[in-house]
């Protein structure tokens, strides 16, 4: 896999989020109370509600906008709501957030 | 024939190369050996016992002067080498030159010094050697101050020593809790109370920002402002690998020297091991990964096939009192699942990190003689599906017939301790039950287990529901929410009772059972949190809602809508103007009068936030808090100032109520009015506080509500005096933020406490509420201020930007 330095560790809250914009749309990227980093689609499949403003606990995160739940490690939604969001790696190394070059592609023009 | 080595560096790396050298192939080499201490080596993580008095250097002395001589070693101690000529291969000290045919690099790390200003100053030091350790030892006479910086490993186990020496020990730390990368925040809230109560102070989220002194160190200043003074200031934030060497040489170095498996650096005569060198991109910084380094080192010394693999390491701090193991993978990897277990009696917790059915992580606190074990599973990738319901209790309880989580309680023996605050043994629990105490309530009559502080109430309802079995109903209040089994009521009361003073303490001391809490949760206990220890506790802004925590609503498009104050619904042409301005600057959609008597700015982007709002401050104008749970506005109609039935100036009581009022937070969103006469203008009977002004004076009514639920306001008082009227209302709104559960307007509150106690407490009882008046001028003394003013700073302006903007990338 291709990393990208996309910013240091310390740029993001613990138990936040920020959003890195992308050729496949925004991406939210979320730091954990112990400091893991993960990487999802910055839109809820319910009505399109910026996951980076959500609360994060644990691993997952909880909708800004109607509080549908989701697990950062899967993307999928939790409990009785269906659906998920696209997920993509993300690791942290020598506190520098590396993310997945794939993201840089462009979409195929359709 | 031997060869000649040279090995740079007497560590516990090279320590360990030369033992397999000699032990597997003696007299192959003859070898040279520089170290920039004045001594051979010792056990370099003993030091913190030394320092702390429990052994002396003689004990920790691994290789003494017979060892080098049995081997024939020549010794360069207190010769550091100064440069290496790769061409003729030969390593040069001030002494002069010494040819090789093989090279060692094994120069450990150096510690990481924060160039404040004031570093330099003697009484400065660091924590790596024994003469770091001895002038440590120098300094600590009892009684004088001792400022450690840095929380990590190194930085407690030097605060601990030097506490044990008598000195005052203050650790500052730049993260939330120490030991962050081994430890999740509740082990490390959990460290951080058993160093307090060791008497060493643990200041976090402080940034150091100068060390002051003239002649020598005397004290450090933080960024927020503190001052703590120091005899002895040790800097331990932190190593990076000794790699100057490396580099004059024109060695392959990333962060450290880089090494193939082999240990072989780009010079195929030259190796590297320990703290130096990096592998795979990865840094190494305790001993058992680099001990396997050395056996390959030999190896290919000897040309020997062999290659080194880095494997799991695990941590514990020698501090004695404070236990705690943490082991494998905290970081970065998808798809992992926790499982916690906390036993908030024995100040116990244990968290377990599973991927794919296998134990990759373990933080233990308190409890730890199950570490090894989950170590092995650990290293050994087991599968534990069959064990995964007990495995957080340990070996003891697998392979059992009966694999029953319940098993732990049902373990107990009948003298183990259930009730700390009573005293209150399982047995007597299980006595009671049998004599006919089927519900909680009546095995808090009989036996008082639970009664006091009640954080032991789940416990006593395990052992109830092993003893009863399926004759058990669980009690029915309403826990907070499904990550703990106290109410809303409950957890308030522990909170005070226990002085539980962060999110961590609450979740351990309580009993939490989920990692971090969940979107329900979080906010709650960051509101009463606040609201009971104004000065001691710091707002979480990542347990808030993204209104809270962004200032401003969102709106389902993901812009924000920005409301400016007007007190009391006055404004002035300047302000008109500078909202125009702000809302043609800033491309706003739609400008909107309120429900509330003042302009709703709607559509605007995030990143503008700030701006927008320095703008605002510029032309005077605050946060209206249209988005907190917190006072919103104070209506008011003209009243006496220009109407002909008016009684009072009740626009003025309104903007000094919202003046007096404004950024405290509450339970939920309070709104008020004022009316000038009893026709009512200002809608204040329907508010949450309403005052109606009449020709005797004041009329003041509460728990009105005109949202979901409309409801009438109910009388509380009548007075004559203005500022008797402030004083009630600003009683009443403590004793709201005092009592009520999160997300009960005070209509509701009111219904529960009964509209006859809060009378006796704001009104009749003049004692309570003087005091309930001073505990929020306290809280206020900390929260009126504009948050939009704080954020506006330049400094704090690119956090509410994108991170990264990889289109652009894309493009080049
Ligand atoms: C802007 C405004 C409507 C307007 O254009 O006039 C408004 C807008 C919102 N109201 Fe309201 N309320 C507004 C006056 C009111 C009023 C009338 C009043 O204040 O005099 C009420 C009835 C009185 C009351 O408070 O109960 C009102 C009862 C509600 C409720 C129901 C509360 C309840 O307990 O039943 C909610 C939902 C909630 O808070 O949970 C709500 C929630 C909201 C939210 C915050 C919904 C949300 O979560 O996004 C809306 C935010 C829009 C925004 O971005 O600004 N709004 N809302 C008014 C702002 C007043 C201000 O200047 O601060
Ligand atoms: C107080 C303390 C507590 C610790 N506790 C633990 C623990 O509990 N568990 C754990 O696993 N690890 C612990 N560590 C870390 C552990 O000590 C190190 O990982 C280990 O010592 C590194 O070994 P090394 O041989 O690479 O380097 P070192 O042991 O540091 O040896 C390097 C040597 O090279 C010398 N040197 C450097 N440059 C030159 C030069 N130019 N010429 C000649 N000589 C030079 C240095 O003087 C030093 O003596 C602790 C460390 C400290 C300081
Ligand atoms: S009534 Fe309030 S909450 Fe409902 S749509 Fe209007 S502004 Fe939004
Ligand atoms: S948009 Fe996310 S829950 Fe509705």
């Amino acid at each position: 896999m291709n990393w990208l330095d996309i910013g240091a560790l310390a740029d993001i809250p613990a138990q936040g989020a920020r959003v890195v914009k992308t050729a496949h749309g925004c991406v939210a990227v979320f730091r954990t109370a112990d400091d893991r980093v993960f990487a999802m689609d910055d839109r809820c499949p319910h009505k399109g509600g910026p996951l980076s403003e959500g609360i994060v606990h644990g691993t997952q995160v909880t909708c800004p906008l109607h509080n549908w739940v989701f697990d950062l490690t899967t993307g999928l939604a939790q409990g009785a709501d269906a659906g998920g969001v696209a997920t993509h790696p993300a690791r942290v190394e020598g506190g520098r957030i590396l993310l997945d070059a794939a993201l840089l592609a462009r979409r195929a023009a359709a | 024939m031997s060869q000649r080595l040279v090995v740079i560096g007497a560590g516990m790396a090279s320590g360990r190369v030369l033992e397999h050298l000699f032990e597997d192939a003696p007299g192959a080499f003859e070898v040279t050996l520089f170290n920039g201490e004045a001594r051979g080596n010792y056990n370099r993580i003993m030091l913190s016992p030394v320092l702390s008095g429990e052994k002396s250097y003689a004990q920790i002395v691994t290789h003494d002067d017979a060892w080098y001589a049995a081997h024939n070693v020549d010794c360069r101690f207190g010769e550091p080498v100064v440069k290496i000529d790769r061409e003729r291969r030969i390593v040069y000290s001030n002494a002069g030159g010494v040819p090789y045919d093989k090279l060692l690099i094994a120069t450990g790390s150096a510690p990481f010094i924060i160039p404040v200003p004031g570093h330099k100053l003697p009484g400065v030091v660091t924590y790596r050697d024994l003469d770091d350790t001895n002038a440590m030892i120098a300094a600590a006479r009892p009684g004088a101050r001792a400022v450690v910086i840095g929380g990590g490993l190194l930085g407690l186990e030097a605060a601990a020593g030097l506490a044990l020496r008598g000195m005052e020990v203050v650790v500052i730390h730049l993260m939330g809790h120490p030991m962050e990368r081994q430890l999740d925040p509740a082990a490390g809230y959990l460290l951080q109370k058993a160093l307090e109560a060791k008497g060493i102070t643990i200041h976090c989220k402080g940034a150091t920002k100068a060390i002051l002194g003239t002649d020598r160190a005397e004290a450090v200043l933080l960024e927020d402002g503190t001052v703590y003074g120091a005899d002895i200031v040790v800097m331990a934030v932190g190593i990076r690998p000794e790699t100057r060497l490396a580099n004059d040489a024109h060695l392959e170095v990333g962060r450290g020297i880089v090494v193939t498996d082999q240990m072989v650096t780009s010079d195929p005569d030259i190796l590297a091991v320990g703290e130096c060198v990096e592998h795979d991109k990865q840094l190494f910084g305790l001993v058992a990964p680099l001990y396997d380094q050395a056996r390959v080192v030999a190896a290919t010394l000897l040309a020997n096939p062999a290659a080194f693999r880095p494997v799991q390491t695990a941590t514990k701090l020698k501090v004695t009192g404070c236990d705690l193991f943490s082991a494998g993978d905290f970081a970065d990897a998808p798809d992992r699942e926790d499982i916690v277990f906390r036993d908030p009696a024995r100040g116990v917790y244990k968290r377990l990190v599973l991927k794919d059915n296998r134990l990759i992580g373990a933080v233990l606190y308190g409890d730890t003689a199950d570490g090894q074990w989950f170590f092995g599973l650990i290293k050994d990738a087991t599968d534990i599906t069959d064990m995964r319901e007990t495995l957080i209790f340990g070996p003891a309880y697998q392979g059992g017939a009966s694999v029953n989580p319940m098993a732990a309680v049902a373990a107990l023996p009948p003298e183990a301790e259930i009730c700390g605050c009573n005293g209150v043994c399982k047995g007597k629990i299980v006595t009671a039950i049998s004599s006919g105490a089927v519900t909680l309530d009546a095995v808090r009559a009989l036996t008082k287990a639970s009664s006091s502080c009640g954080s032991c109430t789940g416990l006593v309802e395990q052992v109830m529901a092993v003893t009863l079995g399926d004759a058990f109903a669980k009690s029915a209040a309403q826990p907070m929410c499904k990550c703990c089994d106290h109410t809303h009521e409950d957890v308030r009361r522990l909170i005070r009772s226990k002085a539980l003073k962060s999110i961590p303490a609450v979740m351990q001391e309580l009993g939490w059972k989920t990692a971090g809490g969940c979107h329900s949760c979080r906010p709650a206990l960051n509101y009463y949190l606040l609201a009971d220890w104004p000065l001691e506790y710091r707002d979480d802004r990542q347990s808030r809602f993204v209104n809270e925590r962004n200032h401003a609503n969102i709106q389902k498009d993901g812009t924000y809508s920005v409301v400016p104050r007007m007190w009391g619904g006055l404004t002035t042409p300047n302000e008109l103007r500078a909202i125009a301005d702000a809302a043609d600057k800033y491309n706003v959609p739609m400008v909107k009068v309120t429900g509330g008597q003042r302009i709703d700015l709607l559509g605007v982007r995030k990143e503008d936030l700030p701006a927008m709002w320095a703008d605002l401050n510029e032309a005077g104008m605050v946060s209206g808090h249209a988005y907190s749970k917190g006072l919103r506005t104070v209506k008011t109609c003209v009243g006496t100032e220009f109407c002909r039935f008016g009684t009072q100036d009740s626009t003025g009581l309104g903007v000094k109520l919202e003046k007096h009022l404004w950024g405290s937070w509450t339970p939920h969103k309070v709104k008020m009015g004022v009316s000038g006469c009893p026709r009512n203008c200002a809608e204040a009977t329907c508010k949450d506080v309403g005052v109606i002004c009449v020709d005797s004076g004041y009329q003041i009514s509460v728990a009105g509500a005109a949202g979901m639920e409309v409801k009438e306001t109910e009388f509380l008082a009548a007075t004559a005096s203005e500022a008797e009227c402030i004083a009630i209302i600003t009683a009443f709104v403590q004793l709201y933020r005092e009592s009520a559960r999160y997300l009960d307007r005070p209509w509701k509150w009111v219904a529960k406490v009964g509209l006859d106690w809060v009378k006796t407490q704001v009104v009749d009882d003049l004692a309570t509420r003087a005091a309930l008046v001073e505990r929020f001028e306290v809280s206020q003394s900390v929260y009126r201020k504009d948050p939009w003013a704080e954020h506006a700073k330049p400094s704090e302006r690119p956090n509410w930007g994108m991170l990264a903007d990889l289109t652009l990338e894309a493009a080049e």
